[in-house]
This record gives C-alpha cells, structure tokens and sequence, in this order.
C-alpha cells in the first residue's frame, strides 16, 4: 500500500521545494528590490560620504561625545553577525551582581544617575544584542555628558533628544524611542565635535 | 502596566477575533476544493506526482501519506545540510553542518518545531536557509492544517470510511493559503525594514571607527512563512528580536497576527463543516480564555521587573520615557506590553519564534510560555495542530461530562466509545511522558547537566523548557541552554519527532473511527457543546489535564525560583 506512494512523497517533495524555496522567495526578492530597494538591501545609513552602519542595527559608542546604546550580549558587543541576549535569568548572580550592577555604577560616574531611578534599559542587554535604539529617559540622562564632551549648550543637545524621539507606531503600537546612530549623526553635523577630541 | 499596554493587547485580541470568520470561510471552499486560481498549476502537480485527486483515503493510508512525506522532506534536508559547503548561495563560505546537528534541524524543521541550536547567520547558507528551512515552514504547516481538516471531516462524515486525500490538501493548502498569505506578510515587513536580498555580509566602518560585520540575507521572504505556519525558526539567532527580522512595532504586530490568523479561522472552519458554527465560536472562546489568562499573567509579571535588580537602582516604574519593568533580554521599540503579549502568542501557537529572550523572564513571566506548552499548544496552538489538539481535549470533556451524568457520551451526534477514548489517552499521555521522561533523565546525568547557563531552579526551567518546547513542536528556548551537544541534538531532535507523529497518528485514527460512525439525532440527554458550561468545563479539563502532570515540575522550577527573587536569593 505504501508503495504506491511513495512517488508522490519524492516528487512532490521536490515540486513544494521549488515552488516554496525558489520560485516564492525569488518573487519577494524581486518585488523587495523594485518596491523597497532601500529597506531590502538593509536601510543603510551614509556621513560623510561613507556608509557607516544601518538605521536598524545598533552599534558601539564609548567615547563621552556620543550616546551610548544599552549594553549589548551580542558578541563582543553589537557584532552584527553574531546577534545574542545574555539568556541570564532573573536570579542569576552575574547579570544582577556583575552586568548590571556594574552597568548601573557607570550610569552613575558617567551621567549621574541616581539610584532608583535609572532607566530599566539603560543598563539591561536588550534580547538581540543590537537594539538601535534608548528610551527617551535614558538619552535625557546622557545630554549633560554629551553637552560637556562637546563643549556644547545642554539645552540644545537636549532640543536635538527630542527632536529625535520616534513616538508609538500610528499612534500606540509599541514604545517611544530613540535612534542612538541617527542621533549621533545629527550631533556630528550640527554640534561638530571640539578639534582636540577629534 | 499601562493603559496603553492593554489597548495594544485588546486591539490584538479583536483582529484575532475579526478574522476568524472571513478566513475561515475561505479555509472550507479550499478544502473542498471550491478554490481553483491555480488550477493548471494544481493540475500539473498531481499529474507528475501521480495523485489521483479525486481518491478518497481511509485513515490508515492518509497518515501512511503523510509520514511519507514528512520522512521524503526530512531526509532532503538533511541531505542538503550535510553539502551545503558544495552548494550555491554561499557567499560566507560556510563549511557542511554538523551531523548531529543536520539531524536534529531536519527532525526540527519538518516537525514544525524549529528548534534551533545553531546561530542562523554563521551556520546556515542562503541555500539551506531558502529551499530547506522556509520550505519546511511551508511543507510541515501545510501538513499540519491538512490533519486538522481530516480530523474535522471525520467528526463531520456520517457513516464513511474515508477522511479525504492527504496530497490534494497537502498541496491545496500551500498553494491557497499560505504561499498568497506569505506574500503580503512579506512586503509589509520590507516595506518597514525587514530585508530581503543575496548579498554578502556587509563590512562597515562605524561612526567610531570600529568595524562592524552586518549579517544579510533573504529574510523577510521566510519571516512571514515562519509566522504564518507557526513554524518560529529565525533567520538570526536573535529571532523576532533581531531589528532585521521585526523592524518596527507595527512589524512586531503582523508577526503575531500572521501567529494566530489561521489557527483562529480554523474554529471558524470546524463549525462549518460540522454546521454548528456555535461549536466553533465555542472552542474559540476555550481558547481566547486560556489566551487571555497568559497574557494577562505575563504582562502583569514582566511590568512588575525583578525586584533585585529594582534594589540596585533601576527604576521599574514605566512612565511615557522610562519603559520600566524587567527590560533584561528584551527590545525598546517592543517594550514590556509586546514582549509580553508576544511570548504567550508565540508558545500558544507552537510557533516559536521570540521577540524577547525568555530565558531573562521573571519566573512568573517565563512560566506562562512554559505553561502555555505544557498544556499541550491547543490554545490557537500550531496551524491544524491546535485545533485537532484541542479537539482531543473536546472528546475527553465530552467523556467526562458523559461520566458525570452516567450517559453514553456523544460528541455532536457520535457515540464516543472505548476505541476513540483509547485513542485521545494516547494522545494526551504521549505527550508528558515524553517530557517528563527526557527531563528526567537530562537531571540526572552529566551531559544533561553541562550544558545549563544558569543555576539553581532555573537551570531545571532551562531543561523542562527544552523538552516541553521540542514535545509541543514549539521551538522556542530557554536560550541558555546550550544545545550543540551529541546529547542535546539526539534527545531534542527525537522529542520534536515524538512529539509530532507519535500523537498524529492516533489522533488521525480518532478521526477515522469518528468517521464510520452513524450519527443519531441530538436529545435532550446529549451534552451540548456550544454552552458556556461546555466552554468552562473544555477549559477545565484543559488546566486539569496539565496541571496534574507538570505541577511538580513547575513547583521546582519557576513556583521556587520566584519565591527566591521575592527573597532576594541568587545562583
């Protein structure tokens, strides 16, 4: 009784391959390219003349005169072929006594952050590893760092945060935000960077 | 928790509740073959397959086709897994995968679990990931609606003895439903970022200065077949998380509608064909209950953030620029109403794939997910999978409800007897033996052990997670865990392969039973199944059912683990 069928199991098998694995994501790649050559192809972002990463990809910032984007679990930080979430549980010593508790002492030496109220994803790794984007709240706290790097008015840094907070998607899917590589590279161009941190 | 929280969550429920019945009704002309935009590729496909779409299958030859195909589709993949370094569309040069992991992704893959213990972008080829991996997303989704709609058939026939042609619905199924779904899914996700190309990773120079390696690839192509079929294998390792896969909230909300779309339309489907569309809107109430206790728990526990790490100064209070809560392992754009709402989705309906890491839930918060498995994935549950699952659990209620009165239970005009009892037991028993077992067995013995990235209770959630979310032929993970072990990739991979034929087969035998039944005409002794008491009681045996075999588990696991958060303990 099997016998009979096990053509159709083989060739069937490899019909639905083609037409699934070939022919339907050839017509998405095809439509992608002609309707949304830009998103496809990975919404890169340029300054300067070079492409310096993608609008949706979160990436490393150290230096004072940045934002900083959260802390990363995705390789050695927001290693783009390498996406990660630390996967520490809620009563795992490391992340509550070394990952965030040491998140939580920079916040505080670097932009003086006060216990209790620091934003919940200032110092948690987000679930990629590559989170583009800070919560409103924790760009405010970095405006008078970044002011001072720059040498620049906190009152306009902090206009530019606002300028660049993305509200909830038509009006309430999901949660204000802020585009860390996009802002930097408005700060880069309207308050340029002090020659001797250059 | 906030108000805007829950209307997000509401206006999600009421989408899921919309569709139902214009798909549903679109679901019954598919597969009773009323559909025909396709015709001369349909016709084409059975003339070189050798299908006679006009046979009518017995029980017996139906799940005999369908273990054919799923073992033809497994063994082509893990064919082409094991070559993939001969292959094209390889522009990373990456080398064959593994054996054992080449096993456990076929079995993962045609099971529709897509359990992944590989990293996406440094393992897989274009090739693999396009022509296997979405493949199987289509072929095992397509399989599975295929069974629900045998079942519903058996329990609609009078008097047959046959539940229809497992090719033709095998084939109408991808054809009409999925593939035309896929693609609108699709261009919503480009059109907001998610990409779609061939390209080699991408060398960047960032604005620091420092090199950054961007992963690309086909995404949002197998990104919507993945939601669509309930499937969840990431084209990333990051899934759903990753910013390339879900882009923007409005993204995140298509994902988890494409999640529940078909398994709401079936209901919606079963009462048409049995004509009782009460019945149907009935088991879609069972389920949007059970749907909406999980997420009502979850989002309550995620909002409510850890409080050790609320002592070492976070702010766990959400206000409109602090999303508060406990943010470890999940995305700001998503914050905690849609990582929450997210996770139940996704562990209701066997899909899989993940928006936030489950593994940094609370314990509260990641015991819903848990939770949500365990009770066997009939909340919604996987396409097809869910509601001949669920139907297990209207048999057994029916049963018990017979018992109770001390009538000979009947379900919509069948007499419900010791062979179609046998067959649902089987079902529900299968399925906790195997996790218990494999636990079990994974505790205690060194192998088992090493992999574990987290201590105390909850390296026993990480493992209990592992083989609930392999038996469901979920998918998702405790990522912590540490799968790439000869261990872990055999015992996952027969899980996921238990799990999924070892309960089909008697649940396609129910349906033949029910099929060559007489139907009597209802009385006033027969139990209605569209009654809000049915409704109370199928949830009911739902919980009890669960609650009764993994009680102990769970108490060991997240029940203790959040009693240690509460005291502050840590591992």
């Amino acid at each position: 009784m099997l016998r009979k069928q096990l053509r159709p199991a083989i060739v069937l098998t490899l019909l639905l391959c083609v037409i699934t694995g070939v022919v339907y994501p050839g017509i998405v790649t095809g439509l992608a390219q002609v309707l949304f050559p830009h998103q496809a192809n990975g919404s890169l972002v340029t300054a300067n003349g070079r492409v310096v990463g993608s609008a949706l990809i979160g990436q490393t910032f150290t230096r004072p005169e940045y934002f900083h984007p959260r802390p990363s679990a995705a390789g050695n930080g927001y290693d783009a072929s390498a996406s990660s979430g630390t996967n520490k549980g809620p009563t795992d010593r490391k992340l509550a006594d070394t990952l965030i508790a040491g998140a939580i002492d920079d916040a505080i030496k670097n932009n003086g952050a006060v216990k209790g109220s620091i934003p919940a994803d200032m110092v948690t790794s987000s679930a990629s590893g590559l989170d583009p984007d800070i919560s409103p709240a924790n760009a405010f706290l970095q405006v008078a760092r970044v002011a001072r790097a720059r040498q620049a008015d906190s009152a306009r840094v902090r206009t530019l945060v606002e300028q660049h907070i993305t509200g909830r998607q038509f009006g309430f899917f999901g949660e204000p935000r802020v585009n860390v590589l996009l802002l930097n590279i408005a700060l880069d161009s309207v308050l340029p960077r002090p020659a001797a941190a250059r | 928790m906030t108000a805007n929280g829950w209307l997000q969550i509401l206006f999600f429920s009421a989408c899921v509740l919309l569709v139902a019945k214009p798909l549903g009704k679109y679901l019954v002309r598919v597969y009773d073959g009323s559909v025909r935009w396709l015709a001369p590729v349909e016709r084409g496909i059975y003339r070189l397959g050798g299908v006679d779409p006009a046979e009518d299958q017995h029980w017996t030859r139906y799940a005999g086709a369908m273990l054919l195909f799923s073992l033809a589709t497994m063994l082509l993949t893990y064919i082409v897994l094991r070559l993939q370094h001969l292959l094209p569309l390889n522009p990373q040069h990456f080398a064959a995968v593994t054996d054992r992991q080449a096993f456990e992704t076929s079995a993962s893959f045609t099971t529709n679990t897509n359990w992944q213990s590989y990293v996406g972008e440094s393992v897989m080829s274009y090739f693999s990931q396009m022509t296997q991996l979405a493949f199987h997303n289509f072929a095992s989704a397509a399989v599975g609606i295929a069974c629900a709609v045998a079942l519903v058939r058996g329990i609609a026939r009078k008097s047959a003895g046959k539940i229809g042609n497992f090719w033709v619905d095998l084939v109408r199924g991808t054809l009409y439903v999925l593939i035309p779904l896929s693609l609108v899914v699709a261009l919503i996700l480009v059109q907001q970022g998610a990409i779609q190309n061939f390209a080699k990773y991408l060398e960047v120079t960032t604005l620091e200065g420092a090199k950054q390696v961007i992963a690309m690839g086909p995404v949002a192509s197998q990104e919507a077949i993945k939601q669509l079929g309930t499937n969840g294998g990431g084209f990333f390792n990051a899934n759903a998380a990753h910013p390339f896969e879900n882009p923007t909230p409005w993204t995140n909300f298509w994902s988890m509608f494409a999640i529940f779309m078909i398994p709401s339309a079936l209901t919606y489907f079963l009462g048409r064909m049995v004509k009782n569309q009460k019945h149907g809107w009935a088991v879609w109430a069972a389920m949007f209950t059970l749907f909406f206790a999980g997420v009502a728990t979850a989002y309550w526990a995620e909002a409510r953030g850890n409080p050790i790490h609320a002592a070492h100064g976070i702010d766990v209070a959400s206000s409109a620029t602090n999303p508060g809560g406990n943010m470890e392992g999940k995305e700001v754009r998503f914050g905690i109403a849609n990582s929450a709402l997210y996770a139940t989705v996704t562990t209701d309906a066997s899909c899989g794939a993940v928006n936030a890491m489950h593994d940094s839930f609370t314990p509260i918060g990641g015991m819903v997910p848990l939770v949500n498995m365990q009770l066997g994935e009939v909340v919604f549950g996987g396409v097809g999978a869910g509601l001949y699952g669920m139907l297990m659990m209207v048999v057994l209620t029916v049963f018990i409800a017979g018992l109770m009165v001390g009538r000979t239970p009947e379900y919509l005009g069948k007499k419900i007897q010791a062979r179609e009892v046998q067959m649902a037991m089987l079902y529900v028993l299968v399925f906790p033996a195997a996790i218990l077992t494999m636990t079990a067995i994974s505790v205690l013995v060194a192998p088992g052990l090493a992999g574990l990235n987290n201590a105390g209770p909850h390296g026993l959630s990480e493992i209990l997670y592992a083989f609930s979310s392999t038996a469901a032929n979920n998918g998702s993970a405790f990522a912590g865990l540490t799968g790439t072990t000869y261990y872990y990739n055999t015992m996952l991979g027969l899980n996921t392969l238990i799990g999924r034929f070892a309960m089909m087969v008697p649940m396609l035998a129910l349906a033949g039973f029910l099929a060559e039944k007489k139907a009597s005409p209802e009385s006033a002794g027969t139990f209605p199944v569209t009654t809000p008491l049915f409704v109370v009681l199928l949830v009911g045996v739902v919980l009890i059912v669960s609650a009764l075999t993994f009680f102990p588990a769970l108490s060991l696991g997240p029940l203790v683990e959040h009693l240690m958060m509460l005291k502050g303990g840590l591992f």
